[in-house]
C-alpha cells in the first residue's frame, strides 16, 4: 500500500475539521481561537505541499512560502491586539468585546 | 506497507492527536506546547513530501519565532481559565457534527478523486530523479522566488515590515512615571538656558556673626 495524494489531502481535511471544532468549542478564549486559525493555515499548507509534490509543480511550494509570511504577520498583529485588549479590559474573553454594540 | 507509509501514519497520528489537544487543553500554555508538537509533525510530513526547504522553514519560523511569541504572550497574560471554560462543552454536539461533516465530505471526495495519482511523473521530477543527490529543493524554490516571483517576494517583505511596525505601534505606551530625555529639546537648547551667571562675593564680613556668637555666650554664662 503506497501513499497516494488522497492520504495527504485527508490528513489536511481532518486537521481543518479539528480546527473548526476548536473554534466552536473555544469561542470565549481568544488566544485558543488564534491557535485554531494557525492550525487551519497549516491544513491548507499541507494541501498545497501535497499537490505540489504529486503534480510535480514547484509553484505550490512558492505559494506556501507566501502563506507562511502572511500567517506570521497575522499572528504578530493578532497577539499585539490581544495584549492591548488585555491591558484595557483585564480579560481576553470574547464576551466582553461589546464596546462597539454591534 | 513500506517504511515511508509507516512513518506517514506515525506522523499523522501524532499530528492529529496534538491538534486535538490544542483545542481541548485546559491550560493555554499546554495548548501552545501541543501546537508546537503539531507543527513539528507537520514539518516531518512535509519532509516525506520532499519539501525540505519548507519543512525547515516551518520549524525555524513557526516553532522558533511565532510559537515562542505565543508562549510569551500566554505567559504574560493573567488568564482566568475557569470563566473562559464555562460552557465549554455546550456547543460540542453541533461542533462535532460540523467537524464530522467537513472531514467526511472532504475525505470522501479526496480519497475517491485522487487515489490514482501515486507518483509524480513530470519532466522536472524525472530530471530530479536522474540527477539523484544533486537535486536541491531549496535551489529550485530559490530560483523561482527570485525570478518569477520577485515582485511578490518584495510585497511579502513589505507586509512583514508593516506587521512589525503595527505590532510595535499597537503595544507601545507612554508610561507616566518614566523619565526620559526629549532629543529635540536637547538639540535646541542654548547655552544661556543651561548656564546662569550669579554674582557671589569672594569674601564676606564675618564680624556680625562673631558679635552674635559673643552675645549668645554671655547669655548662657
Amino acid at each position: 500500500m503506497t501513499l497516494t495524494l488522497g492520504h495527504f489531502l485527508s490528513i489536511g481535511a481532518v486537521l481543518f475539521a479539528l480546527s473548526v471544532i476548536g473554534i466552536f468549542l473555544n469561542r470565549k478564549n481568544l488566544i485558543v481561537l488564534l491557535m485554531a486559525i494557525e492550525l487551519m493555515l497549516l491544513a491548507v499548507n499541507m494541501n498545497f505541499v501535497a499537490f505540489s509534490h504529486y503534480l510535480g509543480d514547484m509553484h505550490g511550494q512558492v505559494f506556501v512560502f507566501f502563506i507562511l509570511t502572511v500567517a506570521a504577520a497575522e499572528s504578530a498583529i493578532g497577539l499585539a491586539i490581544l495584549v492591548l485588549l488585555f491591558r484595557n479590559k483585564n480579560s481576553i474573553s470574547v464576551d466582553e468585546l461589546n464596546t462597539l454594540k454591534g | 506497507m513500506d517504511a515511508k507509509t509507516g512513518f506517514f501514519y506515525l506522523f499523522s497520528v501524532v499530528l492529529l492527536f496534538a491538534a486535538f489537544r490544542v483545542i481541548t487543553a485546559r491550560n493555554p500554555v499546554h495548548a501552545v506546547l501541543y501546537l508546537m508538537l503539531a507543527f513539528s509533525q507537520a514539518a516531518a510530513v512535509w519532509l516525506l513530501l520532499q519539501a525540505e526547504f519548507l519543512a525547515i522553514t516551518l520549524v525555524l519560523v513557526y516553532l522558533g519565532a511565532v510559537m515562542v511569541l505565543f508562549l510569551f504572550v500566554v505567559m504574560m497574560l493573567d488568564i482566568d481559565v475557569d470563566s473562559l471554560r464555562k460552557g465549554f462543552w455546550k456547543h460540542f454536539p453541533l461542533a462535532a457534527v460540523m467537524g464530522c461533516v467537513i472531514a467526511l465530505e472532504m475525505a470522501g471526495v479526496l480519497l475517491g478523486g485522487f487515489r490514482l495519482i501515486d507518483a509524480p511523473h513530470t519532466a522536472a521530477m524525472t530530471q530530479a530523479i536522474s540527477q539523484g543527490a544533486q537535486y536541491s529543493n531549496a535551489q529550485e524554490l530559490g530560483v523561482l522566488l527570485y525570478t518569477r516571483y520577485l515582485y511578490p517576494v518584495e510585497v511579502a517583505a513589505v507586509i512583514l515590515l508593516v506587521a512589525m511596525l503595527a505590532a510595535i505601534a499597537l503595544t507601545l505606551r507612554q508610561r507616566k512615571d518614566s523619565k526620559f530625555v526629549d532629543p529635540s529639546m536637547q538639540v535646541r537648547v542654548k547655552a544661556r538656558d543651561r548656564f546662569e551667571m550669579v554674582k557671589v562675593p569672594a569674601t564676606r564680613k564675618a564680624a556680625a556673626v562673631d558679635a552674635a556668637a559673643a552675645t549668645a555666650q554671655e547669655k548662657s554664662a
